[in-house]
């Protein structure tokens, strides 16, 4: 038990913090800070600049850019990054496709895709969910079906968030119908977006934005050597995927920094002396700092190889904690929050205004990447034996 | 930043486990029904292992070990729900005999406690008061105490008490022991314990130490390591509590299936294991900034009101939710669980429940703009 970090470490600290305060634009940082949503552009300029750095992908091979970091310095980087409201690189690239194909493609395919994939150069979507198949992903029925050397797709994805400005998806399509059991039949093949039979059209949320996207295939054609590994390997890419990051899973940088800001407001208003409000800040904050320290009992002790039982743990109780912060700030904007759709001459501060449509989207994050009752699901299964 | 223990640390650990692996639930209703609610052989076996001087200096009898090791210690009396008075007798009162005492005082009593040869407990809350410990309701004057005491754990029991007074400078402690001017009254407590009414007229009375100590801020750093202390013995509890719940789970049969058939409870257990680690995980923190060198009393002041926050949340999470899916075998005096819930549910308040401690965090929650536990 030891409470200090080594001197390394805080060194490797002070690093990431330097560089992301100094080094990235500050009127990302500021619009990241101020719950606006960014421009493509913003968030293409911000990976660049990391990636420039080698802070990019870190934890991919170190053949393609990765580095070869303890599980605390990854963790370090993370929390550093988002304290600092640096958009985190996008991660259908550097989460997702990146480590898969790294993985399980050839060396031609790493070749080609790994360099811009760590640069945004390629904007990549994720093709997985379909109408029918959300938490149970392996019942999806996107086809893709040999013809010659080519695959041809037929199927609809939704929920491909940020579709609307990638230039490549990968998706999950079913190989072999007959397969005995479902997750068997499944394979992963990256297709260009301007593919004809592609069609991206994006989904109005509840906040009144549109980050979300439906997209169609119609027959479309791509050639057989965008098949990622193996025919029928992709139900193994997608648990790959979507559990080969054990660092990272809770964005408790990213809601340490909101609920500081809303500190702020609510001091602003007057609302920090109120004993109801600020009682329900502190617990919150203590929370967070029980859920912060479990994330470093996971990263401190992941060396093993098998993931840590309490990791599970983090994805649930951080998307929690981040609704539970947007909510607060609503709480603290109060009658205000309504101005939601004043432009920047509004008297009401831009903050509130931002508020209840920043709440609203964040009912997203416990749906999405295994909802919460799928986490329960899985503690309850793996770890509890029930 | 590292929460793995060292091979001696989980030498200590698996020791105390089989001191107590016999020990179940028979043989503590057992115990508790009889005076003084602990058993005295096991508390002489505690004693020759060590465990009642861990954290006391060699020199006064004691093996010299850290919070760390202690925390091991009170996580295994939790986890098989233990009726013996380990954090009252030694870290409480032995605490504030370690902070406050002269070297006479501390080899004396100290020693005696390491050796198992008294029991001494800590009598600092009063009728009137509920969280301050400031001591208004017994007075010191000419070297006796008038006042009364109450609740004071394993105060019948007790060999001797550490009084806290009020004196013409302020606050003071003292040494008392059962006797001329001490009339004490002995009760079972709501989780199987002991408690006492202890009304003192003109008691004799030993002044702790020779003033050269703060007492307020001795007080505050022994109560923030007994804090911590319950908080792993809560741990403990709550990881058995959780346990049985799951096992429960898996055996019981209604509607001809076990009971983990049915999402709804399988889900409320897994929401109970959520509770639980998020509380090892801020429990065993507190543990390492109270034994961090370099941590400000402010900073370790903090630290255990956090992680008695948790406790008292997620305590009464896993408590009730334990008794809830097993259903009405955990009301039953014979089954565990409930007196886990029990136990909790006087750790909750004892030094502070979460509120409290909440109250206190309040009054700092503009000096940061945001928590950092790394160093």
């Amino acid at each position: 038990m030891q409470l200090a970090l080594s001197k390394d470490d805080t060194d490797f600290r002070e690093e990431m913090r330097a560089f992301f305060t100094e080094k990235v634009a500050s009127e990302i940082r500021d619009a990241v800070r101020a719950g606006h949503h960014l421009t493509k552009a913003q968030i293409v300029e911000a990976q660049q600049t990391l990636n420039a750095a080698g802070l990019a992908v870190p934890s991919w091979p170190a053949a393609w850019g990765g580095r070869d970091w303890t599980p605390l310095q990854r963790h370090i980087w993370q929390q550093e990054m988002e304290l600092a409201c640096v958009p985190p690189p996008l991660a259908f690239n550097t989460g997702m496709i990146g480590p898969v194909i790294a993985h399980f493609g050839s060396e031609e395919m790493k070749q080609r895709f790994l360099p811009p994939t760590a640069n945004l150069d390629i904007w990549w979507a994720q093709g997985f969910s379909e109408p029918d198949a959300g938490s149970d992903l392996a019942s999806l029925k996107t086809r893709a079906v040999r013809d010659g050397d080519d695959w041809v797709i037929d199927g609809q994805k939704t929920w491909t968030t940020l579709g609307q400005h990638a230039d490549w998806i990968f998706v999950l399509c079913r190989t072999d119908p007959d397969a005995p059991k479902k997750q068997q039949g499944i394979s992963m093949i990256l297709v260009p977006i301007e593919t004809e039979g592609v069609t991206v059209r994006p989904i109005k949320l509840i906040d009144g934005g549109k980050e979300v996207n439906e997209v169609w295939f119609e027959s479309v054609r791509v050639p057989g050597d965008l098949l990622v590994g193996e025919e029928n390997q992709g139900w193994t890419m997608a648990k790959f995927l979507l559990g080969n990051e054990r660092v990272g899973v809770a964005p408790v940088g990213q809601t340490k920094r909101r609920l500081a800001t809303l500190k702020e407001h609510a001091r602003e208003v007057g609302l920090l002396d109120d004993a109801v409000l600020a009682s329900r800040i502190a617990e919150l904050e203590n929370d967070l700092l029980a859920l912060e320290l479990t994330a470093l009992r996971v990263v401190a002790s992941s060396s093993e190889g098998k993931p840590h039982p309490a990791s599970s743990v983090l994805k649930l109780q951080g998307t929690v904690l981040q609704q539970a912060v947007t909510e607060l700030l609503v709480d603290v904007a109060g009658p205000l929050a309504l101005a939601s759709g004043a432009g920047e001459d509004s008297e009401v501060p831009d903050w509130a205004r931002v508020s209840a449509p920043l709440y609203l989207n964040y009912r997203k994050a416990s749906i999405y990447g295994g909802s919460n009752e799928i986490q329960r699901q899985i503690i309850a299964g793996s770890i509890l034996g029930l | 930043m590292d929460f793995t223990l060292d091979s001696e640390q989980k030498a200590l650990r698996d020791a105390v486990r089989s001191l107590f692996s016999s020990f179940d639930n028979e043989q503590r209703r057992a115990v508790v029904a009889e005076d003084p609610g602990f058993s005295e052989e096991q508390w002489g076996r505690m004693a020759e292992m060590g465990l009642l001087g861990l954290p006391y200096a060699e020199a006064d009898g004691g093996m010299g070990a850290g919070p760390v090791e202690l925390s091991l210690v009170a996580e295994e009396l939790g986890r098989v729900v233990a009726p013996e008075p380990y954090v009252e007798t030694v870290v409480l009162a032995g605490g504030l005999v370690a902070a406050l005492g002269t070297a006479e005082q501390k080899q004396d009593v100290l020693g005696a406690i390491s050796a198992g040869e008294r029991v001494v407990a800590a009598a600092l809350l009063e009728p009137a008061t509920r969280w301050d410990l400031a001591a208004d309701g017994v007075v010191e004057k000419d070297g006796t105490l008038t006042g009364t005491k109450e609740p004071v754990l394993v105060g019948g029991r007790a060999d001797q008490l550490v009084v806290s007074a009020r004196v013409d400078d302020g606050l003071g402690f003292f040494l008392v022991s059962p006797g001329e001017g001490v009339t004490v009254t002995s009760y079972a407590t709501f989780d199987g314990g002991r408690a006492a009414r202890v009304v003192l007229d003109g008691a004799p009375a030993q002044r702790l130490g020779d003033g050269s100590v703060d007492p307020h801020a001795a007080l505050a750093r022994v109560v923030a390591a007994a804090k911590i202390a319950y908080c792993h013995e809560a741990l403990g509890l709550m990881e058995s509590a959780l346990r049985r719940t799951t096992e429960y789970l898996t055996q019981r049969k209604q509607f001809g299936v076990t009971l983990n058939r049915f999402q709804a409870l399988t889900f409320r257990a897994a929401d109970m294991y959520t509770s639980v680690e998020l509380t090892r995980s801020i429990v065993e923190w507190a543990s390492m900034v109270l034994a961090d060198a370099g941590s400000t009393p402010e900073q370790v002041t903090e630290a255990a009101r956090r992680a008695k926050l948790q406790v008292s949340k997620a305590g009464r999470h896993v408590g009730q939710e334990a008794i809830q899916l097993h259903g009405g075998i955990a009301m039953t005096d014979e089954y565990a669980v409930g007196h886990m819930t029990a136990r909790l549910t006087a750790i909750d308040h004892l030094l502070g429940d979460g509120r409290e401690q909440s109250r206190h965090l309040v009054a700092s929650l503009g000096d940061h703009e945001v928590l950092d536990p790394l160093r």
